[in-house]
Protein backbone atom coordinates (compact mmCIF):
# COMPACT_ATOMS: atom_id res chain seq x y z
CA UNK A 1 0.00 0.00 0.00
CA UNK A 2 1.31 3.69 -0.92
CA UNK A 3 -0.12 6.86 -0.50
CA UNK A 4 -0.29 8.77 -3.61
CA UNK A 5 -1.07 12.11 -4.79
CA UNK A 6 -2.53 12.12 -8.55
CA UNK A 7 -3.10 14.46 -10.88
CA UNK A 8 -6.43 13.73 -12.83
CA UNK A 9 -5.61 13.74 -16.06
CA UNK A 10 -9.39 12.93 -17.77
CA UNK A 11 -12.58 12.77 -15.98
CA UNK A 12 -15.51 11.41 -18.93
CA UNK A 13 -19.11 10.73 -18.71
CA UNK A 14 -19.54 7.56 -20.12
CA UNK A 15 -23.05 7.32 -19.83
CA UNK A 16 -25.56 8.81 -18.19
CA UNK A 17 -24.38 8.41 -14.70
CA UNK A 18 -21.12 6.33 -15.21
CA UNK A 19 -17.33 7.85 -15.65
CA UNK A 20 -14.29 7.75 -16.15
CA UNK A 21 -11.64 9.25 -14.68
CA UNK A 22 -7.63 8.75 -15.32
CA UNK A 23 -5.04 9.36 -12.59
CA UNK A 24 -1.44 10.04 -13.32
CA UNK A 25 1.22 9.45 -10.72
CA UNK A 26 3.12 6.83 -9.10
CA UNK A 27 1.01 2.90 -9.59
CA UNK A 28 4.11 1.09 -8.38
CA UNK A 29 1.69 -0.49 -5.19
CA UNK A 30 -0.77 -1.60 -7.85
CA UNK A 31 0.62 -5.78 -7.68
CA UNK A 32 -2.36 -7.24 -8.72
CA UNK A 33 -6.09 -6.59 -11.26
CA UNK A 34 -9.39 -6.97 -9.01
CA UNK A 35 -7.21 -4.53 -6.29
CA UNK A 36 -9.08 -1.29 -5.47
CA UNK A 37 -8.25 2.52 -4.60
CA UNK A 38 -9.62 4.36 -1.48
CA UNK A 39 -10.13 8.14 -2.71
CA UNK A 40 -9.86 10.65 0.28
CA UNK A 41 -12.83 13.71 -0.72
CA UNK A 42 -12.82 17.03 0.84
CA UNK A 43 -15.98 17.29 2.81
CA UNK A 44 -16.34 13.62 3.42
CA UNK A 45 -14.89 11.56 6.08
CA UNK A 46 -14.56 8.58 4.71
CA UNK A 47 -12.56 7.15 1.75
CA UNK A 48 -13.94 6.10 -1.35
CA UNK A 49 -13.33 2.40 -2.32
CA UNK A 50 -13.03 2.35 -6.50
CA UNK A 51 -11.45 -0.83 -8.06
CA UNK A 52 -8.53 -0.35 -10.66
CA UNK A 53 -10.07 -0.37 -13.83
CA UNK A 54 -6.79 -0.38 -16.52
CA UNK A 55 -2.96 0.64 -14.81
CA UNK A 56 0.26 1.29 -16.51
CA UNK A 57 3.74 2.23 -15.42
CA UNK A 58 2.57 5.91 -14.78
CA UNK A 59 -1.16 5.82 -15.07
CA UNK A 60 -4.23 4.51 -13.51
CA UNK A 61 -8.27 4.82 -14.33
CA UNK A 62 -11.07 4.04 -12.95
CA UNK A 63 -14.71 4.58 -13.83
CA UNK A 64 -17.53 4.67 -11.36
CA UNK A 65 -21.10 5.04 -10.62
CA UNK A 66 -22.57 8.11 -9.51
CA UNK A 67 -24.88 7.01 -6.45
CA UNK A 68 -24.37 9.37 -3.73
CA UNK A 69 -22.46 12.85 -2.48
CA UNK A 70 -19.00 11.05 -2.93
CA UNK A 71 -18.78 9.99 -6.26
CA UNK A 72 -20.88 13.01 -7.36
CA UNK A 73 -18.35 15.04 -5.87
CA UNK A 74 -15.99 12.77 -8.01
CA UNK A 75 -17.85 13.59 -11.22
CA UNK A 76 -17.44 17.09 -11.27
CA UNK A 77 -13.81 17.02 -10.79
CA UNK A 78 -11.41 18.58 -13.62
CA UNK A 79 -8.37 17.44 -15.23
CA UNK A 80 -5.44 19.11 -13.34
CA UNK A 81 -7.16 18.41 -10.11
CA UNK A 82 -5.38 16.45 -7.69
CA UNK A 83 -6.15 13.23 -5.86
CA UNK A 84 -5.50 11.81 -2.58
CA UNK A 85 -5.33 8.26 -2.95
CA UNK A 86 -4.28 4.84 -0.80
CA UNK A 87 -2.99 2.54 -3.94
CA UNK A 88 -2.61 -1.35 -3.85
CA UNK A 89 -5.42 -2.45 -1.77
CA UNK A 90 -6.45 -5.91 -2.09
CA UNK A 91 -5.76 -9.25 -2.56
CA UNK A 92 -7.17 -8.83 -6.25
CA UNK A 93 -7.40 -11.83 -8.88
CA UNK A 94 -5.12 -14.83 -9.35
CA UNK A 95 -4.30 -15.78 -12.40
CA UNK A 96 -2.61 -18.86 -12.23
CA UNK A 97 -5.37 -21.01 -11.92
CA UNK A 98 -7.34 -19.28 -14.50
CA UNK A 99 -6.71 -22.59 -17.46
CA UNK A 100 -6.84 -21.82 -21.43
CA UNK A 101 -10.38 -20.57 -21.58
CA UNK A 102 -11.05 -18.21 -18.25
CA UNK A 103 -14.62 -16.37 -18.07
CA UNK A 104 -14.71 -12.96 -16.95
CA UNK A 105 -18.12 -11.86 -15.88
CA UNK A 106 -19.27 -8.44 -14.53
CA UNK A 107 -22.18 -6.67 -13.76
CA UNK A 108 -22.95 -2.70 -14.35
CA UNK A 109 -19.87 -1.54 -12.32
CA UNK A 110 -19.03 -4.87 -11.47
CA UNK A 111 -17.32 -4.50 -15.32
CA UNK A 112 -14.32 -2.46 -14.49
CA UNK A 113 -11.90 -4.67 -12.98
CA UNK A 114 -12.73 -7.43 -15.22
CA UNK A 115 -10.96 -5.38 -18.24
CA UNK A 116 -7.49 -5.33 -16.26
CA UNK A 117 -8.26 -8.84 -15.50
CA UNK A 118 -8.70 -9.89 -18.88
CA UNK A 119 -5.79 -7.54 -20.36
CA UNK A 120 -3.51 -9.66 -18.36
CA UNK A 121 -5.23 -13.12 -18.74
CA UNK A 122 -4.43 -12.02 -22.59
CA UNK A 123 -0.95 -11.12 -22.20
CA UNK A 124 -0.77 -14.06 -20.94
CA UNK A 125 -1.88 -15.54 -24.29
CA UNK A 126 -5.14 -16.94 -22.41
CA UNK A 127 -8.09 -17.22 -24.57
CA UNK A 128 -11.02 -14.83 -22.76
CA UNK A 129 -14.80 -14.34 -23.19
CA UNK A 130 -16.02 -11.22 -21.27
CA UNK A 131 -19.56 -11.66 -20.36
CA UNK A 132 -20.54 -8.51 -19.38
CA UNK A 133 -23.95 -7.29 -17.91
CA UNK A 134 -26.18 -4.09 -18.22
CA UNK A 135 -29.93 -3.40 -17.33
CA UNK A 136 -30.71 -1.86 -20.81
CA UNK A 137 -28.72 -0.49 -24.08
CA UNK A 138 -27.91 3.08 -22.97
CA UNK A 139 -26.22 1.66 -19.82
CA UNK A 140 -23.53 -0.21 -21.87
CA UNK A 141 -20.01 0.99 -21.32
CA UNK A 142 -16.83 -0.41 -22.30
CA UNK A 143 -17.82 -3.08 -24.97
CA UNK A 144 -15.33 -1.85 -27.05
CA UNK A 145 -12.49 -1.74 -24.62
CA UNK A 146 -12.42 -5.37 -24.15
CA UNK A 147 -13.23 -5.57 -28.01
CA UNK A 148 -9.42 -3.89 -28.50
CA UNK A 149 -8.07 -6.16 -26.63
CA UNK A 150 -9.17 -9.44 -28.30
CA UNK A 151 -11.38 -10.73 -25.74
CA UNK A 152 -14.78 -12.18 -27.01
CA UNK A 153 -17.57 -10.01 -25.54
CA UNK A 154 -20.98 -11.18 -24.64
CA UNK A 155 -23.31 -8.57 -23.59
CA UNK A 156 -26.20 -9.14 -21.64
CA UNK A 157 -28.79 -6.81 -21.45
CA UNK A 158 -31.98 -7.63 -18.72
CA UNK A 159 -34.52 -5.96 -21.57
CA UNK A 160 -33.08 -7.75 -24.17
CA UNK A 161 -32.39 -4.30 -26.05
CA UNK A 162 -29.07 -5.41 -26.91
CA UNK A 163 -27.36 -8.72 -27.08
CA UNK A 164 -28.31 -11.97 -24.49
CA UNK A 165 -32.03 -11.20 -23.36
CA UNK A 166 -31.47 -11.75 -19.20
CA UNK A 167 -28.68 -12.18 -16.71
CA UNK A 168 -24.78 -12.74 -17.24
CA UNK A 169 -26.02 -16.23 -16.25
CA UNK A 170 -27.75 -17.04 -19.19
CA UNK A 171 -24.69 -15.60 -21.21
CA UNK A 172 -22.99 -18.11 -19.46
CA UNK A 173 -24.75 -21.17 -20.44
CA UNK A 174 -23.26 -21.36 -23.41
CA UNK A 175 -19.81 -20.53 -23.30
CA UNK A 176 -16.90 -23.04 -22.80
CA UNK A 177 -14.53 -21.90 -20.07
CA UNK A 178 -12.55 -23.58 -17.98
CA UNK A 179 -12.26 -21.25 -14.75
CA UNK A 180 -14.99 -18.28 -14.23
CA UNK A 181 -13.99 -14.45 -12.53
CA UNK A 182 -16.41 -12.33 -11.94
CA UNK A 183 -17.48 -9.23 -9.97
CA UNK A 184 -20.74 -6.97 -9.55
CA UNK A 185 -23.86 -6.95 -7.09
CA UNK A 186 -24.11 -9.99 -4.44
CA UNK A 187 -27.46 -11.33 -6.37
CA UNK A 188 -25.25 -11.87 -9.23
CA UNK A 189 -22.21 -12.90 -7.67
CA UNK A 190 -24.37 -15.61 -6.05
CA UNK A 191 -26.09 -16.37 -9.40
CA UNK A 192 -23.22 -16.84 -10.76
CA UNK A 193 -21.72 -19.08 -7.72
CA UNK A 194 -25.08 -21.25 -8.49
CA UNK A 195 -24.74 -21.63 -12.18
CA UNK A 196 -21.13 -22.25 -13.06
CA UNK A 197 -19.59 -25.92 -13.88
CA UNK A 198 -16.10 -24.73 -12.69
CA UNK A 199 -14.58 -23.06 -9.71
CA UNK A 200 -13.72 -19.53 -10.08
CA UNK A 201 -13.21 -15.87 -7.67
CA UNK A 202 -15.64 -13.62 -6.89
CA UNK A 203 -15.66 -10.00 -5.95
CA UNK A 204 -17.01 -8.70 -2.87
CA UNK A 205 -18.34 -5.03 -1.59
CA UNK A 206 -18.28 -3.98 1.99
CA UNK A 207 -18.97 -0.51 3.65
CA UNK A 208 -15.47 0.26 4.67
CA UNK A 209 -13.24 1.96 7.52
CA UNK A 210 -10.03 2.61 6.60
CA UNK A 211 -9.97 0.23 3.48
CA UNK A 212 -6.30 -1.40 4.57
CA UNK A 213 -7.20 -3.72 7.44
CA UNK A 214 -7.01 -2.07 10.74
CA UNK A 215 -10.53 -1.72 11.75
CA UNK A 216 -12.66 -4.98 11.16
CA UNK A 217 -15.43 -2.83 9.68
CA UNK A 218 -15.80 -5.67 6.54
CA UNK A 219 -15.53 -8.75 7.85
CA UNK A 220 -16.98 -11.54 6.80
CA UNK A 221 -16.87 -14.98 7.61
CA UNK A 222 -15.91 -17.98 5.03
CA UNK A 223 -14.99 -21.50 4.87
CA UNK A 224 -11.22 -20.82 5.69
CA UNK A 225 -11.65 -18.42 8.44
CA UNK A 226 -12.83 -14.78 8.95
CA UNK A 227 -11.83 -12.37 6.51
CA UNK A 228 -11.47 -8.63 5.85
CA UNK A 229 -12.61 -7.75 2.35
CA UNK A 230 -10.35 -5.07 1.95
CA UNK A 231 -7.04 -7.09 3.15
CA UNK A 232 -7.91 -10.73 2.52
CA UNK A 233 -10.45 -10.46 -0.32
CA UNK A 234 -12.09 -8.20 -2.04
CA UNK A 235 -11.60 -11.45 -3.66
CA UNK A 236 -13.04 -14.42 -2.30
CA UNK A 237 -12.82 -17.90 -4.18
CA UNK A 238 -15.77 -20.35 -5.09
CA UNK A 239 -14.78 -22.80 -2.35
CA UNK A 240 -14.41 -20.57 0.59
CA UNK A 241 -17.55 -18.69 0.66
CA UNK A 242 -20.22 -18.70 3.21
CA UNK A 243 -23.52 -16.82 1.33
CA UNK B 1 15.15 20.55 22.17
CA UNK B 2 12.13 20.36 22.82
CA UNK B 3 10.64 17.38 25.93
CA UNK B 4 7.68 15.32 24.87
CA UNK B 5 8.42 12.26 26.92
CA UNK B 6 5.55 11.94 29.27
CA UNK B 7 5.30 9.23 32.69
CA UNK B 8 2.04 7.16 32.62
CA UNK B 9 2.40 5.42 36.20
CA UNK B 10 6.39 4.80 35.75
CA UNK B 11 6.29 4.17 32.33
CA UNK B 12 8.24 6.64 30.62
CA UNK B 13 6.59 7.07 26.71
CA UNK B 14 8.99 9.19 23.97
CA UNK B 15 6.13 11.08 23.34
CA UNK B 16 2.22 11.30 24.21
CA UNK B 17 0.75 9.36 21.12
CA UNK B 18 -0.55 6.14 21.52
CA UNK B 19 -2.81 4.96 18.47
CA UNK B 20 -6.21 3.97 20.13
CA UNK B 21 -7.55 0.26 20.63
CA UNK B 22 -9.25 -1.11 17.37
CA UNK B 23 -8.16 1.60 15.32
CA UNK B 24 -4.27 0.41 14.72
CA UNK B 25 -5.08 -3.57 15.00
CA UNK B 26 -2.01 -5.25 16.08
CA UNK B 27 0.18 -2.75 14.46
CA UNK B 28 1.42 -4.66 11.19
CA UNK B 29 -0.47 -3.15 8.44
CA UNK B 30 0.93 0.28 9.86
CA UNK B 31 4.52 -1.51 10.19
CA UNK B 32 4.58 -1.90 6.43
CA UNK B 33 4.61 1.81 6.15
CA UNK B 34 6.53 3.50 8.94
CA UNK B 35 8.43 2.21 11.87
CA UNK B 36 6.12 2.65 14.60
CA UNK B 37 8.79 2.18 16.85
CA UNK B 38 8.36 6.47 16.76
CA UNK B 39 4.99 5.83 18.51
CA UNK B 40 4.67 6.53 22.36
CA UNK B 41 3.15 3.19 22.76
CA UNK B 42 0.15 1.63 21.15
CA UNK B 43 -3.33 0.41 22.23
CA UNK B 44 -3.56 -2.94 20.71
CA UNK B 45 -7.49 -4.28 19.12
CA UNK B 46 -10.12 -4.84 22.22
CA UNK B 47 -9.66 -8.19 23.69
CA UNK B 48 -11.64 -10.83 25.29
CA UNK B 49 -11.73 -13.89 27.06
CA UNK B 50 -13.57 -15.62 23.86
CA UNK B 51 -12.63 -15.42 20.20
CA UNK B 52 -15.73 -12.80 18.96
CA UNK B 53 -16.66 -12.46 15.41
CA UNK B 54 -18.69 -9.58 15.94
CA UNK B 55 -21.60 -7.86 14.79
CA UNK B 56 -23.55 -8.14 11.14
CA UNK B 57 -21.84 -5.91 8.14
CA UNK B 58 -22.51 -3.42 7.35
CA UNK B 59 -20.32 -1.74 10.58
CA UNK B 60 -19.57 1.58 9.23
CA UNK B 61 -21.42 4.39 8.40
CA UNK B 62 -19.73 7.84 7.20
CA UNK B 63 -21.20 10.96 9.56
CA UNK B 64 -20.09 14.54 9.26
CA UNK B 65 -16.21 14.79 10.51
CA UNK B 66 -16.85 11.27 11.79
CA UNK B 67 -17.55 8.04 11.45
CA UNK B 68 -19.67 5.24 12.89
CA UNK B 69 -18.25 1.45 14.28
CA UNK B 70 -20.46 -0.95 15.22
CA UNK B 71 -17.63 -3.55 14.94
CA UNK B 72 -18.36 -5.21 18.19
CA UNK B 73 -15.21 -6.48 19.31
CA UNK B 74 -13.97 -8.63 16.88
CA UNK B 75 -11.13 -10.53 18.38
CA UNK B 76 -9.16 -13.98 18.11
CA UNK B 77 -10.23 -14.23 21.43
CA UNK B 78 -7.45 -13.82 24.47
CA UNK B 79 -5.24 -17.12 24.21
CA UNK B 80 -4.95 -16.62 20.53
CA UNK B 81 -3.51 -12.38 21.12
CA UNK B 82 -0.97 -14.03 23.18
CA UNK B 83 0.26 -17.11 20.82
CA UNK B 84 -0.07 -15.41 17.45
CA UNK B 85 -0.63 -11.78 17.52
CA UNK B 86 1.88 -10.61 20.51
CA UNK B 87 5.14 -12.81 19.08
CA UNK B 88 4.38 -11.10 15.22
CA UNK B 89 3.30 -7.50 17.19
CA UNK B 90 7.12 -7.82 19.11
CA UNK B 91 8.70 -8.13 15.58
CA UNK B 92 7.84 -4.68 14.82
CA UNK B 93 7.37 -2.33 18.15
CA UNK B 94 9.98 -3.08 21.23
CA UNK B 95 8.51 -0.93 23.09
CA UNK B 96 5.57 -1.24 26.01
CA UNK B 97 2.49 -2.01 24.59
CA UNK B 98 -1.13 -0.59 26.38
CA UNK B 99 -3.26 -3.89 26.45
CA UNK B 100 -7.07 -3.10 25.64
CA UNK B 101 -9.39 -6.24 27.28
CA UNK B 102 -13.39 -6.13 27.64
CA UNK B 103 -15.57 -8.20 29.07
CA UNK B 104 -19.35 -9.66 29.37
CA UNK B 105 -18.42 -10.95 33.46
CA UNK B 106 -16.18 -9.74 36.01
CA UNK B 107 -15.04 -13.45 35.34
CA UNK B 108 -14.30 -12.99 32.29
CA UNK B 109 -12.21 -9.44 32.89
CA UNK B 110 -10.25 -11.50 35.66
CA UNK B 111 -9.51 -14.19 32.95
CA UNK B 112 -8.39 -11.98 29.93
CA UNK B 113 -6.44 -9.75 32.74
CA UNK B 114 -4.70 -12.24 34.59
CA UNK B 115 -3.28 -14.11 31.62
CA UNK B 116 -2.64 -10.43 30.02
CA UNK B 117 -0.66 -9.63 32.91
CA UNK B 118 1.94 -12.43 32.75
CA UNK B 119 3.24 -10.83 29.26
CA UNK B 120 6.21 -9.40 29.17
CA UNK B 121 5.84 -6.43 26.87
CA UNK B 122 2.43 -4.76 28.24
CA UNK B 123 3.26 -2.60 29.94
CA UNK B 124 -0.38 -0.76 31.14
CA UNK B 125 -3.55 -2.74 31.15
CA UNK B 126 -6.44 -0.46 29.60
CA UNK B 127 -9.68 -1.76 30.69
CA UNK B 128 -12.40 -1.26 28.41
CA UNK B 129 -16.18 -0.80 30.07
CA UNK B 130 -17.91 1.53 27.53
CA UNK B 131 -18.04 -0.52 23.79
CA UNK B 132 -21.51 0.70 23.04
CA UNK B 133 -21.88 -1.89 20.38
CA UNK B 134 -22.64 -5.59 22.53
CA UNK B 135 -25.67 -6.06 23.47
CA UNK B 136 -25.98 -6.60 26.99
CA UNK B 137 -22.29 -6.49 27.43
CA UNK B 138 -19.32 -3.71 28.01
CA UNK B 139 -22.04 -1.05 28.31
CA UNK B 140 -23.50 -1.79 31.73
CA UNK B 141 -20.12 -1.92 33.38
CA UNK B 142 -19.54 1.43 31.98
CA UNK B 143 -22.73 3.57 33.22
CA UNK B 144 -22.70 3.19 37.07
CA UNK B 145 -20.11 3.90 39.06
CA UNK B 146 -20.73 0.60 41.33
CA UNK B 147 -20.50 -1.83 38.79
CA UNK B 148 -17.29 0.28 37.31
CA UNK B 149 -15.82 0.34 40.53
CA UNK B 150 -16.52 -3.58 40.62
CA UNK B 151 -14.85 -3.82 37.58
CA UNK B 152 -11.38 -1.75 38.66
CA UNK B 153 -11.82 -4.04 42.06
CA UNK B 154 -11.32 -7.54 39.82
CA UNK B 155 -8.74 -6.59 37.51
CA UNK B 156 -6.57 -5.01 40.25
CA UNK B 157 -6.59 -8.15 42.04
CA UNK B 158 -5.18 -10.38 39.38
CA UNK B 159 -2.22 -7.57 38.05
CA UNK B 160 0.16 -5.75 39.46
CA UNK B 161 0.64 -3.39 36.29
CA UNK B 162 -0.91 -0.18 35.73
CA UNK B 163 -4.59 -0.52 34.98
CA UNK B 164 -6.18 2.25 33.48
CA UNK B 165 -10.50 2.10 33.29
CA UNK B 166 -11.64 3.30 29.61
CA UNK B 167 -14.63 4.97 30.44
CA UNK B 168 -17.49 5.60 28.18
CA UNK B 169 -19.14 9.20 27.22
CA UNK B 170 -22.48 7.96 27.60
CA UNK B 171 -23.57 8.22 30.89
CA UNK B 172 -24.89 11.34 33.05
CA UNK B 173 -22.20 12.27 35.54
CA UNK B 174 -18.64 10.50 34.08
CA UNK B 175 -16.97 12.47 37.04
CA UNK B 176 -18.70 10.29 39.32
CA UNK B 177 -17.18 7.20 37.70
CA UNK B 178 -13.96 8.42 37.11
CA UNK B 179 -13.87 8.63 40.70
CA UNK B 180 -15.33 5.31 41.63
CA UNK B 181 -12.88 3.58 39.48
CA UNK B 182 -9.79 5.90 41.20
CA UNK B 183 -11.24 4.51 44.91
CA UNK B 184 -11.57 1.00 43.68
CA UNK B 185 -7.59 1.29 42.98
CA UNK B 186 -7.53 2.24 39.14
CA UNK B 187 -3.91 3.92 38.65
CA UNK B 188 -5.26 6.16 35.66
CA UNK B 189 -8.10 6.58 32.96
CA UNK B 190 -8.19 6.55 29.61
CA UNK B 191 -11.08 8.35 27.92
CA UNK B 192 -13.31 8.40 25.82
CA UNK B 193 -14.86 5.55 24.33
CA UNK B 194 -16.81 6.11 21.36
CA UNK B 195 -20.63 8.22 21.75
CA UNK B 196 -23.83 6.21 20.90
CA UNK B 197 -24.90 7.19 17.22
CA UNK B 198 -26.89 6.36 14.39
CA UNK B 199 -27.27 7.32 10.77
CA UNK B 200 -30.33 6.32 8.48
CA UNK B 201 -29.99 5.61 4.88
CA UNK B 202 -32.68 7.29 3.28
CA UNK B 203 -32.71 5.16 0.06
CA UNK B 204 -33.66 2.11 2.20
CA UNK B 205 -35.26 4.47 5.18
CA UNK B 206 -33.23 2.29 7.06
CA UNK B 207 -30.10 2.17 9.26
CA UNK B 208 -27.24 2.24 7.94
CA UNK B 209 -25.12 0.17 9.71
CA UNK B 210 -26.48 -3.87 10.46
CA UNK B 211 -26.76 -3.42 14.48
CA UNK B 212 -28.49 -0.12 13.98
CA UNK B 213 -26.53 2.08 16.71
CA UNK B 214 -22.80 1.98 16.87
CA UNK B 215 -19.91 4.03 18.33
CA UNK B 216 -19.63 7.79 16.96
CA UNK B 217 -15.59 8.90 16.77
CA UNK B 218 -13.62 11.35 14.67
CA UNK B 219 -12.97 15.10 14.78
CA UNK B 220 -16.62 15.86 15.66
CA UNK B 221 -16.25 14.64 19.03
CA UNK B 222 -13.07 16.13 20.00
CA UNK B 223 -14.90 18.95 21.91
CA UNK B 224 -16.75 16.45 24.22
CA UNK B 225 -14.04 14.69 24.91
CA UNK B 226 -11.85 17.71 25.96
CA UNK B 227 -14.75 18.70 28.27
CA UNK B 228 -15.22 15.50 29.86
CA UNK B 229 -11.21 15.37 30.28
CA UNK B 230 -11.42 18.72 31.96
CA UNK B 231 -13.73 18.04 34.05
CA UNK B 232 -12.26 14.48 35.01
CA UNK B 233 -8.88 16.37 35.64
CA UNK B 234 -10.63 18.42 38.36
CA UNK B 235 -11.89 15.23 40.35
CA UNK B 236 -9.10 12.90 40.43
CA UNK B 237 -5.59 12.72 40.93
CA UNK B 238 -4.61 9.67 38.99
CA UNK B 239 -3.31 9.64 35.10
CA UNK B 240 -5.77 10.74 32.21
CA UNK B 241 -5.24 9.27 28.84
CA UNK B 242 -7.35 11.53 26.37
CA UNK B 243 -8.95 10.30 23.29
CA UNK B 244 -11.83 11.22 21.18
CA UNK B 245 -11.08 12.85 17.72
CA UNK B 246 -7.72 14.09 18.03
CA UNK B 247 -6.16 14.61 14.12
CA UNK B 248 -3.52 17.02 14.92
CA UNK B 249 -0.39 17.91 16.62
CA UNK B 250 -2.72 21.42 17.88
CA UNK B 251 -5.56 18.83 19.55
CA UNK B 252 -2.53 16.71 21.17
CA UNK B 253 -1.38 19.68 23.25
CA UNK B 254 -5.17 20.98 23.91
CA UNK B 255 -6.36 17.65 25.21
CA UNK B 256 -3.04 17.89 27.41
CA UNK B 257 -4.42 20.88 28.20
CA UNK B 258 -7.48 20.21 29.66
CA UNK B 259 -5.37 17.75 31.77
CA UNK B 260 -4.35 14.80 29.39
CA UNK B 261 -0.94 13.24 30.29
CA UNK B 262 -0.99 11.17 26.99
CA UNK B 263 -3.23 10.97 24.38
CA UNK B 264 -4.73 8.00 21.91
CA UNK B 265 -5.39 8.76 17.93
CA UNK B 266 -8.55 6.48 16.54
CA UNK B 267 -10.22 7.39 13.34
CA UNK B 268 -7.78 9.27 11.92
CA UNK B 269 -5.72 6.80 11.25
CA UNK B 270 -8.09 4.98 9.10
CA UNK B 271 -8.47 7.63 7.04
CA UNK B 272 -4.97 8.82 6.66
CA UNK B 273 -2.51 5.50 7.88
CA UNK B 274 0.24 8.07 8.12
CA UNK B 275 -2.14 10.21 11.16
CA UNK B 276 0.46 9.26 14.63
CA UNK B 277 3.34 9.55 12.20
CA UNK B 278 2.37 13.15 11.26
CA UNK B 279 1.31 14.05 14.42
CA UNK B 280 4.13 13.04 16.30
CA UNK B 281 6.44 15.12 13.80
CA UNK B 282 4.30 18.09 14.33
CA UNK B 283 4.19 18.19 17.54
CA UNK B 284 7.71 19.84 18.28
CA UNK B 285 6.95 22.46 15.76
CA UNK B 286 3.26 23.06 17.38
CA UNK B 287 5.01 22.82 21.12
CA UNK B 288 7.19 25.46 19.78
CA UNK B 289 4.95 27.96 18.10
CA UNK B 290 2.88 28.15 21.62
CA UNK B 291 5.98 28.55 23.40
CA UNK B 292 5.63 24.79 25.22
CA UNK B 293 9.28 23.36 26.23
CA UNK B 294 7.85 20.63 27.93
CA UNK B 295 5.09 19.26 27.87
CA UNK B 296 4.52 17.94 31.01
CA UNK B 297 4.53 21.89 31.87
CA UNK B 298 1.10 21.95 29.96
CA UNK B 299 -1.09 18.93 31.42
CA UNK B 300 -3.84 20.73 33.18
CA UNK B 301 -2.46 24.01 32.69
CA UNK B 302 -6.25 25.12 31.30
CA UNK B 303 -7.41 24.84 35.02
C1 LIG C 1 -13.64 -2.99 -3.15
C2 LIG C 1 -14.67 -2.08 -3.78
C3 LIG C 1 -14.53 -1.71 -5.10
C4 LIG C 1 -15.47 -0.86 -5.70
N1 LIG C 1 -15.30 -0.53 -7.01
C5 LIG C 1 -16.17 0.30 -7.61
C6 LIG C 1 -16.00 0.69 -8.97
O1 LIG C 1 -15.05 0.29 -9.64
N2 LIG C 1 -16.90 1.54 -9.51
C7 LIG C 1 -17.98 2.02 -8.78
O2 LIG C 1 -18.78 2.78 -9.32
N3 LIG C 1 -18.17 1.67 -7.50
C8 LIG C 1 -17.29 0.82 -6.88
N4 LIG C 1 -17.48 0.48 -5.56
C9 LIG C 1 -18.61 1.07 -4.83
C10 LIG C 1 -18.23 2.47 -4.35
O3 LIG C 1 -17.30 2.37 -3.30
C11 LIG C 1 -19.45 3.24 -3.83
O4 LIG C 1 -20.38 3.39 -4.86
C12 LIG C 1 -19.07 4.62 -3.31
O5 LIG C 1 -18.29 4.50 -2.13
C13 LIG C 1 -20.28 5.47 -3.02
O6 LIG C 1 -19.86 6.70 -2.48
P1 LIG C 1 -20.88 7.94 -2.43
O7 LIG C 1 -20.29 8.95 -1.54
O8 LIG C 1 -21.22 8.36 -3.80
O9 LIG C 1 -22.20 7.29 -1.81
P2 LIG C 1 -22.85 7.54 -0.37
O10 LIG C 1 -23.97 6.57 -0.27
O11 LIG C 1 -23.16 8.96 -0.16
O12 LIG C 1 -21.68 7.10 0.59
C14 LIG C 1 -21.80 7.07 1.99
C15 LIG C 1 -20.78 6.09 2.55
O13 LIG C 1 -21.13 4.75 2.21
C16 LIG C 1 -20.10 4.12 1.48
N5 LIG C 1 -20.68 3.29 0.41
C17 LIG C 1 -21.81 3.55 -0.29
N6 LIG C 1 -22.04 2.57 -1.18
C18 LIG C 1 -21.05 1.68 -1.04
C19 LIG C 1 -20.73 0.44 -1.68
N7 LIG C 1 -21.48 -0.06 -2.65
N8 LIG C 1 -19.62 -0.22 -1.28
C20 LIG C 1 -18.84 0.26 -0.29
N9 LIG C 1 -19.10 1.43 0.35
C21 LIG C 1 -20.18 2.12 -0.03
C22 LIG C 1 -19.26 5.26 0.93
O14 LIG C 1 -17.92 4.88 0.66
C23 LIG C 1 -19.36 6.27 2.04
O15 LIG C 1 -18.48 5.97 3.09
C24 LIG C 1 -16.57 -0.37 -4.95
C25 LIG C 1 -16.71 -0.74 -3.61
C26 LIG C 1 -15.78 -1.57 -3.03
C27 LIG C 1 -15.94 -1.96 -1.59
C1 LIG D 1 -13.27 0.98 14.26
C2 LIG D 1 -13.11 1.25 15.73
C3 LIG D 1 -12.92 0.18 16.61
C4 LIG D 1 -12.77 0.40 17.98
N1 LIG D 1 -12.54 -0.66 18.81
C5 LIG D 1 -12.31 -0.44 20.14
C6 LIG D 1 -11.96 -1.52 21.03
O1 LIG D 1 -11.84 -2.68 20.61
N2 LIG D 1 -11.76 -1.25 22.33
C7 LIG D 1 -11.85 0.04 22.83
O2 LIG D 1 -11.64 0.24 24.02
N3 LIG D 1 -12.17 1.07 22.01
C8 LIG D 1 -12.39 0.86 20.70
N4 LIG D 1 -12.68 1.93 19.86
C9 LIG D 1 -12.74 3.30 20.44
C10 LIG D 1 -11.43 4.05 20.24
O3 LIG D 1 -10.36 3.39 20.85
C11 LIG D 1 -11.54 5.49 20.76
O4 LIG D 1 -11.82 5.47 22.14
C12 LIG D 1 -12.65 6.30 20.09
O5 LIG D 1 -12.75 5.95 18.74
C13 LIG D 1 -12.46 7.80 20.21
O6 LIG D 1 -11.30 8.25 19.56
P1 LIG D 1 -11.28 8.83 18.05
O7 LIG D 1 -12.35 9.88 17.97
O8 LIG D 1 -9.91 9.35 17.87
O9 LIG D 1 -11.60 7.68 17.14
C14 LIG D 1 -12.84 1.72 18.49
C15 LIG D 1 -13.02 2.80 17.60
C16 LIG D 1 -13.15 2.59 16.24
C17 LIG D 1 -13.34 3.76 15.31
S1 LIG E 1 -12.23 -1.59 6.12
FE1 LIG E 1 -10.98 -1.54 7.86
S2 LIG E 1 -10.42 -3.63 8.04
FE2 LIG E 1 -11.46 -3.58 6.15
Amino acid sequence: MKNVIYTITSNEKLTENVFKMVLSGDTSAVTASGQFINIQLAGHYLRRPISIFDCNDNELSIIYKVVGVGTEQMSKMKAGEQLDCLVGLGNGFDLSVSGDKPVVIGGGVGVPPMFYLAKKLIAEGKSVTAILGFNKADEIFCKEDFEAIGAKVIVATADGSVGVKGFVTDALKDVDYTYFYTCGPEPMLKAVYNNSSTSGQLSFEERMGCGFGACMGCSCKTKYGNKRICKDGPVLVKEEIIW
Amino acid sequence: MVNTKVNLSGLVLDNPVIPASGTFGFGYEFAELYDINILGSFSFKGTTKDPRFGNPTPRIAECYSGMINSVGLQNPGVDKVISEELPKLKKCFNKPVVANISGFSLDEYVYTCEKIDKEEQVGIIEVNISCPNVHGGGMSFGTSAESAADVTKAVKSVTTKPVYIKLSPNVTDIVSIAKACEEAGADGISMINTLMGMRIDLKTKKPVVANKSGGYSGPAIFPVAVSMVYKVYEAVNIPIIGMGGISTAENVIEMMLAGATAIEVGAANLIDPFACKKIIENLPVAMAKYGINDLNDIIGGAH
